[in-house]
């Protein structure tokens, strides 16, 4: 049979929940998943690695160690073992913004937290985190009462979990860190005048009919919108 | 470090400890010795493991013993007597036993291995040997102090760790005479304040007070000085259930009263219960 002028699509060998499946060469973990059948109601969203919900464990090829990373982001390889993974549920404490002052408490986030002390430092947390953030340490910050490096080493999290559910103390590390960042911008640092601004300027229609238009674009000029807009925003507005 | 000291501050001195920690770099500065403290540390654990496979619990400690290697250092001090506890019994054993610092190695997979090189030390131990610059900066002896030292049991207990004799310590009473005081000779010094049971047996640490605290009473102290922050809390706190009321000072609270710096004018304010201020004005010390 003469060879077809398309190159042939390479395909790769997966195990999904144990089952050998064949899927394209190139494929994420989570697309791979797809291809083969299954269909993901939960642990997904975005598909862009910003969102957080497509935690997932996997196995390489003649590897014996459980590795993690986001099922929207990591290629699928050859000879990977899959499985899908059930969403992560760890507990968030309740609290009132109003009344975690950090100056009203020795370490507010060991109140609501008291688990961060039983860290022994294993750092499989920062392992396991997927946005290479250096988790271990701002749990040791937390129990340190630094809300301030808290927040600032966790500033990139995307909550996905993958560090909770590795943890052998329990420890709910992004959950500890969404606190501090709102602690942080609450208690600690500046307010803004030019939000408040914004805010106002919302609410009075300023942008209706800016917003209104976008609405209205074709997907091809919307997507040239989006790939001319500026970064920043202007000095002005 | 040229002059200065690598220091490890551990959790407490951050938070419920922090008259102590700032007393300290307080009278270091003054005696020319600096405390920098470490670019990364972590929680020591808090309390030496006593189970028989408790290697991971050692990690804590050794990584912090890490980051100073990684720093290019060789000495680590702490001012906590638990931390100090921690840290020097998990270094003695990486140091001592060549298998389970290979194991201790393990678990830090990819991070650097600790190479055994690092030496831990209490702040007494360093003050031991500045004796003549304590001297030089008493501006203020207390000489109208009856101080009783307490040391307590992480100091000097298991003795391969001890910073002086087990059972006849001198080194705060050395210490307290430069600095003028009084010494109280105390025979309770080295009996444990109950520790940890303060979490859910105040009971077994209000009899440890009563007996600790009515005994330096008893022989004329005015104040105890100490180092630890528990037994801190747990002398100074629990004194609520018995008839007394004696400041409990860390002792370089105490030096930076005697050397007449500015953060002398505002111990044990803040995070003691026993307060002070009136033994301080009635001895002439504060205004
Ligand atoms: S689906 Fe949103 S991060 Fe992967």
């Amino acid at each position: 049979m003469a060879e077809n002028e398309d190159e042939e699509q390479e395909m790769i060998e997966i195990f999904a929940m144990g089952k050998k499946y064949e899927v394209p060469k190139g494929l994420t973990i989570m697309t791979a998943l797809e291809y083969a059948g299954y269909k993901f109601v939960r642990g997904c969203g975005c598909r862009g690695g910003f969102c957080g919900a497509c935690a997932t464990v996997f196995r390489k090829k003649d590897e014996y160690k459980l590795r993690m990373d986001l099922a929207c982001q990591t290629a699928a390889e050859d000879g990977m073992y899959l499985v899908q993974l059930p969403f992560v549920p760890a507990v968030r404490e309740e609290y009132d913004i109003e009344e975690v002052d950090p100056e009203e408490h020795d370490n507010v986030l060991l109140d609501y937290y008291p688990e961060i002390a039983r860290c022994v430092s294993c750092n499989t947390c920062t392992k396991s985190c997927p946005q290479d953030l250096d988790v271990m340490d701002f749990v040791q910050a937390a129990l340190r009462g630094d809300i301030e490096r808290t927040a600032d080493l966790s500033f990139d999290c995307i909550q996905c979990g993958l560090c909770t559910i590795r943890c052998p103390a329990d420890i709910k590390h992004y959950h500890l860190a969404q606190m501090a960042r709102r602690i942080h911008g609450k208690y600690n640092q500046e307010y803004s005048d030019e939000l408040q601004k914004r805010l106002e300027e919302i609410e009075e229609g300023k942008y209706d009919e800016k917003m209104k238009e976008l609405i209205e674009m074709c997907e091809e000029d919307l997507r040239e919108r989006y790939e001319e807009r500026d970064m920043q925003g202007e000095e002005e507005g | 470090m040229e002059d200065g000291l690598l220091y490890y501050p551990g959790c407490t001195l951050k938070t419920k400890a922090s008259d102590y920690e700032e007393s300290a770099k307080a009278v270091m500065e003054k005696l020319g010795r600096p405390l920098v403290e470490m670019d990364d540390w972590y929680c020591c654990g808090a309390v030496q493991s006593l189970s028989t496979d408790d290697i991971m619990h050692q990690i804590a400690p050794i990584r912090t013993l890490c980051c100073a290697q990684e720093q290019g250092e060789t000495e680590v001090v702490t001012l906590c007597d638990m931390c100090f506890n921690v840290l020097r019994r998990a270094n003695t054993r990486a140091k001592e036993n060549e298998d389970d610092l290979e194991t201790m190695n393990e678990f830090l997979d990819e991070d650097p291995d600790y190479e055994g090189n690092v030496e831990t030390y209490h702040l007494f131990e360093i003050l031991r040997d500045m004796k003549d610059e304590i001297e030089k900066a008493v501006k203020r002896p207390l000489d109208d102090l009856k101080i009783a030292p307490y040391y307590g049991c992480m100091l000097l207990r298991p003795s391969e760790v001890a910073i002086d004799d087990t059972e006849d310590p001198q080194i705060m009473e050395d210490m307290l005479e430069l600095l003028g005081a009084e010494v109280i000779e105390n025979p309770k010094r080295t009996e444990c304040c109950g520790s940890y049971h303060t979490v859910n047996r105040s009971d077994i640490v209000e009899k440890r007070v009563e007996d600790i605290v009515g005994r330096a009473v008893e022989d004329g102290a005015d104040a105890i000085a100490l180092s630890c922050p528990l037994c801190q809390f747990n002398l100074d706190y629990h004194q609520r259930a018995t008839e007394f009321e004696v400041p409990v000072f860390y002792l370089t609270e105490l030096m930076a009263l005697a050397f007449g710096l500015d953060i002398g004018k505002e111990i044990g304010m803040k995070k003691h219960r026993v307060e002070p201020n009136a033994l301080l004005k009635e001895k002439g010390y504060m205004e």
